[in-house]
């Protein structure tokens, strides 16, 4: 590791935090500690904990540590110290003050990204670790307010963004009727029965980005897919519990997902854009439950449109202009080995493709996954400073003529628009949807 | 329930051209068929912005902005939601129900089909409508509707306490409660989830949360005494009136009744708990191990596991039998008394048994196509589209509802000679 530089920690007051703090006993905190080790974590933790040889060498990876002049506060094996170690240590007995500490830590400056976990000799999961004090944290109470308030939604409607039952078949019918002046015959096919694709999105999608649910609709629509979208709860495929520690709202969200699609006897789901959805669903929401493996078959939106270019269903009828760079979501390019696919669809669509460096597994993360983004506008600025070498990175594939960057998660595209503005970068944020519809051949009005 | 005896049973066949539709239409959308198989529909397009729904190849009178989500009732008739001018209402048989709404969704029916309910939203507030009738209570928000067997009731999980946008500490402790007819329960919980009415609609019981960590079972608003660190949805003894519902204990799961664990085995999961018809056993669908599912029968599992999936858990009439789909390396078959069928399918759909739960069949799915299963053995006739098969009263004949090279064909068969 590099000598630290001398930085000052700003005090942000989270409501969330604060108000599990409140009232907080360190006898409580042992016993929920303790009860989370013993009770809840295995081998896996054990391992973990006992394999590591405080080398350090995770530091390098960890875009925190980099972003804050190598300050070793940042470092994941810091991050560990300062929270899971320490309660180990101390059987559990620690502080309300460390508590609040630990909290702000597991929930702020590490978006479980798992680039440390490529760079450990022993391939520790310190995003695991990390979980695990989530975990310690949403059984306190102390989960920061904004991420608290989206483990509610999902609890309450299902979805994360408050979207009500009628809300979501209203406004598929309103992107069918909008789609249907581009293409008469168009359909958003709700609740069909049989079909062969079920698609999922997440909520911002009805809530804000409604014109994403109206591109996919011409995707499918030209491309001859049977798929149909449920009008029930269950088609939102996103996941915050997950990251709130709350793994009994994040099973039940997950079996609404999955038995949603049973029910409409799918052959398999395709999702949206979306990186951490893809870690809930094929991962730790599935697995919770006891699925080893997702029951029904599902793949992310980046295989899906790779699909539709190589069997021909989809077009390209002019190649997008503008040069264009690649951001790596770390959920489906670390977690689900998609860079390569990204690659082909990106040529396959655009004219000209500049690499970002560090890329593909081993690219930085956008700094709002793992829940970082959806813990508010209390820690916005924290999260834009933590990402410094983000916003190098870019600026780099810009000096070498990027001018559109093409992100294929919601996450990503929300964290990434914070570091374009606040570091000036001046990039043109696109799924790959966006390209999609706009070079894909479509009939004629 | 449909009186099934009534239903023509004459060995034959019916056959109405459905493909030929599409030249009366600009589109036809998926057909449905009635449970008695007299009937297929389909929501049609005439022009833009003009639906109706087309039955045996005859129009509604009717033409709507919208018209979606049709549906039979268990007694045959045929349901839409349809928009009109901006404004939303069901339509029954080509009636549409006078009143208008903002926005209606979800259709339930009655066990005898004979009641329709719908959620709705009008100015921004939430209720049921029971055959046009609307609670007169209505609720800033509603989910997890229900109405119950006999039609007389309807309810929905409610939202009774306004909170403020992120307003965590209000949202923990509890703004959502039950409506029954749309009175709510005097009770508040942080979360309500998955409503179950008793056989007789006098009871109803629901998934509730007590702040963030306390799941347990409320019935008529007042929550079971012991609390879990998760539950599933209940359900009603038919013959004792007990609340069953699976219930999470120390990381694993078990099921328990009236607030008590009454499996002493633990599972990786349980769920799909249902009661034999005649109350003498209880079955769920369980994960005895991580990763492998079957079922069990009164706490004790089967021996034979998938690795995937099991689901749609069924008894036999008689209660002697039971079988659910099943899906092991990525194919599904059917699970049956332990025992899974020798063929694998791309799709299953749920099994059915006959009246006296001697024979057991299922629509299955190979590459597109579809046919029909009776105790393992495939039939030869394959199918574009296949409903679900109904067995005769007496159990002597089969009533298969398909389409062929578009047209759709009433079948039925005599079973003897289908397993000859």
């Amino acid at each position: 590791m590099a000598q630290p530089a001398k930085s000052e920690a700003k005090q942000i007051v989270d409501n969330g935090i604060e108000k599990g703090a409140a009232g907080l006993t360190e006898d409580r905190i042992q016993a929920v500690i303790n009860r989370v080790i013993k009770g809840e974590s295995g081998a896996r933790l054990k391992v973990y904990v006992d394999t590591c040889v405080h080398c350090g060498l995770c530091s390098e990876a960890c875009h925190y540590y980099l972003s804050h002049d190598k300050d070793p506060r940042y470092s994941p094996v810091a991050k560990v110290k300062q929270t899971l170690w320490e309660m180990i240590r101390r059987k559990g007995r620690v502080s309300v003050d460390f508590m609040r500490r630990a909290a702000e830590i597991v929930h702020t400056e590490c978006n479980l990204c798992k680039r440390c976990a490529m760079y450990c000799p022993f391939g520790i999961d310190i995003a695991y670790l990390m979980m695990v004090v989530r975990r310690i944290v949403h059984l306190l109470g102390m989960t920061p307010q904004y991420i608290q308030d989206t483990a509610h939604s999902h609890a309450a409607v299902s979805n994360q963004m408050w979207v009500k039952p009628d809300e979501w078949p209203d406004t598929l019918q309103w992107q069918e009727e909008e789609a249907r002046g581009e293409i008469p015959t168009l359909r958003i096919p709700l609740e069909k029965e049989g079909a062969d694709i079920m698609y999922s999105v997440i909520g911002p999608e009805p809530k804000f980005q409604a014109q994403l649910i109206y591109q996919a609709a011409v995707i499918m629509d030209v491309a001859g897919v049977n798929w149909t979208m449920p009008a029930t709860a269950g088609w939102d495929n996103s996941d915050m519990a997950m990251f709130t520690g709350d793994n009994e709202v994040m099973g039940r969200i997950k079996r609404e997902h999955y038995e949603t699609a049973a029910r409409l006897r799918v052959r398999r789901i395709v999702m949206g854009e979306c990186g951490h959805a893809f870690r809930s669903v094929y991962d730790v929401g599935n697995r919770w439950l006891g699925w080893r493996i997702p029951p029904i078959p599902i793949i992310h939106a980046i295989e899906f449109y790779h699909e539709l270019l190589t069997a021909g269903k989809i077009r390209v009828a002019k190649k997008f202009k503008t040069p264009v760079t690649i951001h790596d979501p770390c959920n489906v390019v670390r977690g689900g080995g998609l860079h390569r696919m990204a690659r082909d669809l990106a040529h396959a669509l655009c004219e000209e493709v500049v690499e970002m460096y560090p890329n593909c597994e081993h690219n930085y993360c956008c700094c709002a996954g793992g829940g970082v983004i959806n813990c508010g506008p209390p820690w916005k600025n924290k999260r834009i400073e933590g990402n410094r070498v983000k916003a190098d990175q870019l600026a780099d594939a810009k000096i070498r003529g990027a001018k559109v960057l093409i992100a294929p998660c919601h996450n990503c595209h929300s964290g990434l628009e914070d570091i374009n503005h606040a570091y000036e970068l001046g990039l043109d944020i696109k799924f790959f949807g966006d390209i999609i519809y706009e070079v894909m051949e479509k009939p004629e009005a | 329930m449909a009186d099934v005896s009534r239903w023509d049973w004459e060995i034959g066949t019916k056959a109405i051209p459905f493909d030929a539709w599409k030249a009366d239409f600009a589109w036809v959308e998926e057909p449905y068929v009635s449970p008695d198989g007299e009937r297929i529909a389909a929501v049609v397009n005439l022009d833009d912005a003009q639906f109706s729904v087309c039955v045996n190849g005859r129009a509604w009178e009717g033409v709507f902005d919208k018209a979606w989500y049709l549906r039979f009732s268990h007694d045959g008739r045929l349901s839409a939601l349809v928009s009109e001018d901006g404004e939303w209402t069901v339509a029954v048989d080509g009636e549409t129900w006078p009143e208008r709404y903002g926005y209606v969704w979800n259709t339930l029916f009655s066990a005898d089909g004979a009641r329709v309910a719908v959620a709705a939203q009008q100015d921004m507030a939430y209720a049921m409508v029971l055959d046009g009738v609307m609670w007169e209570n209505r609720f800033a928000n509603m989910t997890h509707f229900a109405i119950s067997p006999d039609g007389r009731h309807t309810a929905a999980t409610v939202q009774v306490k306004e909170t403020g946008e992120a307003d965590i500490a209000r949202f923990q402790a509890g703004c959502y409660s039950v409506a029954v007819d749309g009175d709510a329960w005097d009770s508040v919980f942080t979360n309500v989830w998955n409503l179950a009415f008793s056989p007789d609609g006098a009871h109803l019981a629901a998934e509730v949360r007590q702040g963030l960590y306390d799941y347990t079972i409320a019935v008529d608003g007042r929550p079971w005494e012991r609390c879990f660190s998760s539950v599933w949805q209940p359900v009603f003894h038919p013959v004792s009136g007990a609340v069953i519902a699976p219930v999470r204990l120390e990381g694993q799961w078990t099921v328990a009744a009236d607030g008590a664990p009454i499996w002493p085995r633990r599972f990786v999961q349980v769920w799909h708990q249902q009661v034999s018809p005649d109350g003498q056993r209880l079955a769920a669908i369980v994960s005895p191990r991580y990763g492998y599912w079957t079922l069990a029968v009164d706490g004790v599992p089967w021996r034979t596991t998938v690795n995937e999936m099991v689901m749609d858990l069924r008894f036999s009439p008689d209660g002697r039998r039971l079988a659910a789909a099943a899906k092991h390396d990525g194919r599904w078959t059917l699970l049956v008394d332990d025992r899974l069928w020798s063929q694998r399918f791309d799709q299953i759909r749920p099994p059915v048994f006959s009246p006296d739960g001697r024979l057991v069949a299922a629509v299955v799915e190979t590459e597109g196509r579809f046919g029909l299963v009776v105790d393992d053995r495939r039939l030869p006739q394959s199918y574009e589209a296949l409903w679900q098969p109904v067995f005769s009263p007496d159990g002597t004949r089969v009533l298969v509802r398909g389409i062929e090279k578009g047209t759709y064909r009433r079948q039925v068969l005599a079973v003897d000679q289908l397993l000859a």
